[in-house]
């Protein structure tokens, strides 16, 4: 006869056992260290890096290994490590200007200071598995890395057109950035604070809002103006120094778009900008990012609302993260049987309301 | 006080003749859409139980004008002193609350396309009975009641007080949300077009429909339309738009049969030609 | 986690939060936006319940956390052994016994006491939010006390099926000021909101929200006053314990068809059938 289920604590224990060894998976292959995620998978540490809002390459090589490659498994690894973390300060802004660039392009202009790099790209490789990976050990023969000259400071492109006035200049919104993880969010957001949240939402999330963009849902005639990777230092101001000092170096990813213009009869046209930037290289996320960052400001533009879901802040803003979505997404499977039973009882009475005989008919098959 | 004057010369003025002060007055009302005019230095006064129309050919500002006097365009500039219960306010320096209160309880607008102002998704019941439950209404079979009573005053069937908007045609739709918008006795009503779109037999029937309720009700109406057969039915008084501004007004009669300005002559003659 | 401070969160977050629970119990049914921070649980799974609970835990506190009303369901016993990990309090079953209580779902059945805190776990704080998906919306309608929409939705429930067809998650009025969910509690649980001795905090997370009931505070359930709002569960007694006034879980017992009903809450069961109480087919069970 019936007893009340009992075992809870057993039960999670059990899973927990279960995961660690699959986690693991055949023992007769040798274990991935960290390390070699970090230096062989760096695109995925990259991504749980600036989703997961810290930049740490051993952390998120240790958060995809803990989550058996998950990736937002992992970011969540990281966030909730994250929020423990004290705040000491904040850095100076970067200054990707500075930027020491592995790669730099642009869509605008043919040739210009600096030259167009491509760097580490896919973009030019043609999409054919290449078997050759398969045999390990065969990376003996180290492919020749070509002689780079050392890029000296490599100019925005933005700032060629901003000379003539032919861009928006970008508002100084003043000095306190909101911080995301220490405020409710608050809107309609400022777009410092909308920036911020870009940067860390779902890569897939905001790659398809941009597209959507350029299918026509808040169009907004984008061109890559310039997509720039490399280091940047990291610079905090000490009280008791009095000047900035350099405490490390991140890897970031910078996109900035070209855009249709605004401009009246008395105001000249001018192109406007959308802006992406991302931790590590995620050229993907970057360029996504500027357009839909671009298809948000329409009402300070000046331009319609069309209905678009990329225009569309509140949507935009309160889908895009990862985290959050996964959650609550996945917490339909805990159990639901008081709220169920509620309604079975619900439904059980309109039935016995409505036609009782037909019903009574029904279930006496 | 000019217009005081004028009215009570005239015969509609009965009602109206006690009121000590205009249920609106509006004094320089002007909106500008950057370098266009959408409306300019509009001033008028409109007295309880009157209903006022708007008249002008496309883009002359009517609904521009309407907009701003309801509180959903912020003007430029100039004021729209409404008769609270508490007195005399301007509707456009008071909060976005207050303003939304008054929508909910004095005012009413009945929009053109009938979609804007109805609920879709919910039934023709819901729909004229949300104004009695957003003032308190908490009897279900009394709202139910008021809203069938109104289904019956806009000639829609009982039987149909559980339909959605959706499942009704466009005259019908119309007439939900007209009686959407009266069942709590609003004490002014605006409409843009409200016979906008509707096919010449439908339109007559409502119009037939609305000046029953106007009369029944004593209603105060401020009405836009392009329609001069719609205002010689409805107003009391006209006032003529052209280019954002106001060209001519007076009473109704007076204006369509002896119209002063060009362009309301142009347009009386533009619609007896038809 | 000895790494963690106590409860998990730092002290300056908890004070954070411990603000925004004040705010909340100065406004009573007014959402208080808070900074929610990542937890490491996932967001949907309590984790704005786990925050509060977290901001008013002292070592001394003995802590209960129910989910569907038992002990024993495995969130709760995920969320119990976090906080006996963090912050190593005593944890019990017993209602009576418990200094905070975090639940999900349930009101417990024991009446509560003063001096107790109920924690619940929230999901979607926004009883208008199904009606209007915008938050800046929704925000204004609770400033402006538009209310309408609300009732227009229980009108339209009538007009369908005869009767309000919100079985759980029912809308209340607070004091006759704040509309407010009382999260997803069955609406047996409903009454049990008003007058409560207990001081009540509802936690959302990942919706960054907080409010409150502080003690003895007046909660009608929206109704109409020909429709009114009526407690239900299902028409059985408790076939362990006897019980005829818990709320009871439906339990499938064979593939016949064959079924019982026993109380959701486990400890109210287990402590009337500890008293001696049995019902229909307790004596089998035990
Ligand atoms: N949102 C807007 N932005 C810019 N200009 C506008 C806007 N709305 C209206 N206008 C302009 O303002 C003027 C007045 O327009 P309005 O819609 O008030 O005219 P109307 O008299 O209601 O016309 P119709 O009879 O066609 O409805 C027109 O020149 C119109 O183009
Ligand atoms: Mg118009």
């Amino acid at each position: 006869m019936y007893v009340a289920v009992k075992g809870g604590e057993r039960a999670i224990d059990n899973a927990h056992a279960w995961l660690a060894e699959v986690r693991r998976g055949d023992r007769d292959v040798p274990e991935l260290t960290v390390a070699q995620i970090r230096e062989q998978m760096t695109l995925a540490v990259n991504r749980v890096m600036a989703e997961g809002s810290l930049y740490d390459p051993d952390l998120a090589a240790l958060a995809i290994k803990q989550a058996r490659g998950d990736l937002i498994e992992a970011i969540f690894l990281v966030r909730a490590y994250r929020t423990t973390l004290p705040r000491l300060g904040s850095s100076a802004p970067v200054e990707t200007g500075a930027m020491a660039v592995t790669r730099r392009i642009s869509a605008t202009f043919k040739d210009l200071p600096g030259g167009q790099i491509l760097g580490p790209t896919f973009d030019y490789t043609h999409r054919l598995i290449d078997f050759a990976l398969a045999a390990e050990g065969a990376d003996a023969a180290e492919p020749a890395m070509p002689a780079v000259d050392k890029v000296e400071e490599v100019p925005h492109v933005m700032e060629f057109l901003n000379k003539d006035g032919l861009i928006q200049s970008e508002l100084q919104e003043g000095a306190q950035v909101p911080d995301l993880t220490r405020e409710p969010m608050e809107l309609p957001a400022s777009r410092p604070l909308r920036l911020q949240a870009l940067a860390r939402s779902d890569e897939g999330f905001l790659l398809s809002l941009a597209y959507s963009t350029q299918r026509g849902y808040g169009r907004t005639h984008a061109f890559v103006g310039e997509l720039r990777i490399g280091t940047v230092a990291v610079e905090m101001e000490v009280p008791e120094l009095g000047f900035p000092v350099e405490i490390g170096e991140i890897e970031l990813t910078e996109c900035e778009t070209v855009n249709q213009f605004t401009g009246s009869k008395t105001e000249p046209a001018q192109f406007t900008r959308g802006y992406g930037l991302v931790l590590g290289q995620s050229e993907r996320k970057a360029i996504s990012m500027s357009l839909v960052d671009r298809a948000l400001r329409w009402r300070e533009l000046g331009e319609d609302f069309s209905g678009a879901p990329a225009q569309d802040e509140e949507f935009v803003l309160m889908h895009a993260d990862n985290i959050q979505a996964t959650g609550f997404l996945e917490h339909i499977k805990l159990p639901h049987y008081v709220d169920f039973q509620a309604e079975l009882e619900l439904i059980r009475k309109l039935r016995r309301e409505t036609e009782p005989s037909d019903l009574a008919a029904e279930e006496q098959p | 006080m000019n217009a005081r004057i004028f009215y009570e010369n005239s015969e509609t003025s009965q009602e109206f003749r006690c009121a000590e002060r205009p249920l609106l007055a509006v004094r320089g009302l002007t909106k500008r859409y950057g370098e266009r005019i959408g409306c300019a230095e509009v001033s008028f006064n409109l007295w309880p139980g009157e209903v006022l129309g708007i008249v002008g050919e496309s883009g002359s500002g009517k609904s521009t004008l309407l907009s701003c006097l309801a509180g959903h365009l912020a003007p430029d500039e100039g004021e729209v002193v409404f008769a609270t219960a508490e007195g005399p306010r301007d509707t456009v320096t008071m909060s976005e609350a207050e303003r939304r209160r008054l929508a909910r309880t004095d005012w009413a607008f009945v929009h053109q396309n009938p979609r804007d102002g109805l609920r879709m998704g919910v039934s023709a019941g819901g729909n004229v009975g949300e104004r009695l439950m957003a003032v308190g209404a908490r009897n279900y079979g009394a709202i139910r009641g008021r809203a069938l009573d109104w289904l019956e005053r806009v000639e829609i069937a009982a039987d149909r007080i559980d339909d959605r908007p959706r499942a009704f045609s466009g005259g019908m739709q119309q007439r939900l949300q007209i009686a959407r918008n009266l069942v709590t006795g609003p004490r002014l009503v605006f409409m843009d077009e409200p016979t906008g779109g509707l096919d010449v037999s439908v339109q007559a029937r409502l119009l037939d429909l609305l000046r029953g309720l106007v009369r029944e009700m004593g209603l105060s109406v401020i009405i836009v339309t392009h329609d001069l057969a719609v205002v010689r039915l409805l107003a009391d008084r006209l006032m003529v738009m052209k280019g954002g501004r106001v060209v001519e007004q007076g009473l109704t009669d007076q204006v369509l049969d002896d119209p002063r300005h060009a362009y309301t002559q142009l347009l009386v003659s533009s619609v007896l030609q038809v | 986690m000895s790494d963690y401070n106590f409860a998990y969160l730092d002290e300056q977050t908890k004070r954070m939060i411990r603000r925004a629970i004040l705010k909340g119990v100065a406004i009573p049914g007014y959402q208080v936006p808070f900074a929610s921070r990542e937890m490491p649980m996932p967001y949907g799974w309590g984790t704005g319940g786990v925050q509060v609970t977290a901001a008013c835990l002292t070592p001394d506190d003995v802590l209960k956390v129910i989910d569907q009303g038992a002990d024993d369901t495995t969130n709760a016993v995920s969320i119990r052994r976090f906080f006996q990990k963090t912050a190593g309090v005593e944890v019990t079953e017993a209602t009576a016994e418990a200094t905070i209580i975090q639940t999900r779902h349930r009101i417990p059945e024991t009446p509560l006491t003063e001096g107790q805190i109920l924690v619940y776990q929230v999901p979607i704080p926004e009883p208008l939010r199904f009606l209007e998906p915008r938050e800046t919306e929704t925000r204004r309608m609770h400033e402006l006390e538009e209310y309408g929409l609300m009732h227009v939705k229980l009108y339209e429930d009538i007009a369908r099926h005869g009767t309000i067809a919100t079985s759980y998650d029912y809308p209340v009025r607070v004091e006759g000021r704040y509309v407010m969910d009382p999260s997803p509690i069955p609406k047996f649980d409903n009454p049990k909101l008003s007058g409560n001795p207990a001081l009540q905090l509802f936690g959302a997370g990942r919706e960054q929200r907080i409010y409150a009931l502080p003690p003895y505070t007046q909660v009608v359930s929206l109704d109409f006053e020909d429709h009114p709002f009526v407690a239900s569960k299902a028409e059985h007694d408790c076939d362990l314990c006897g019980a005829s006034d818990s709320y009871l879980d439906e339990v499938i017992t064979d593939d016949q068809g064959n079924r019982m009903f026993v109380c959701s809450d486990t400890d109210y069961c287990r402590t009337r059938r500890a008293a001696g109480l049995v019902g229909r087919l307790g004596g089998e069970a035990a």
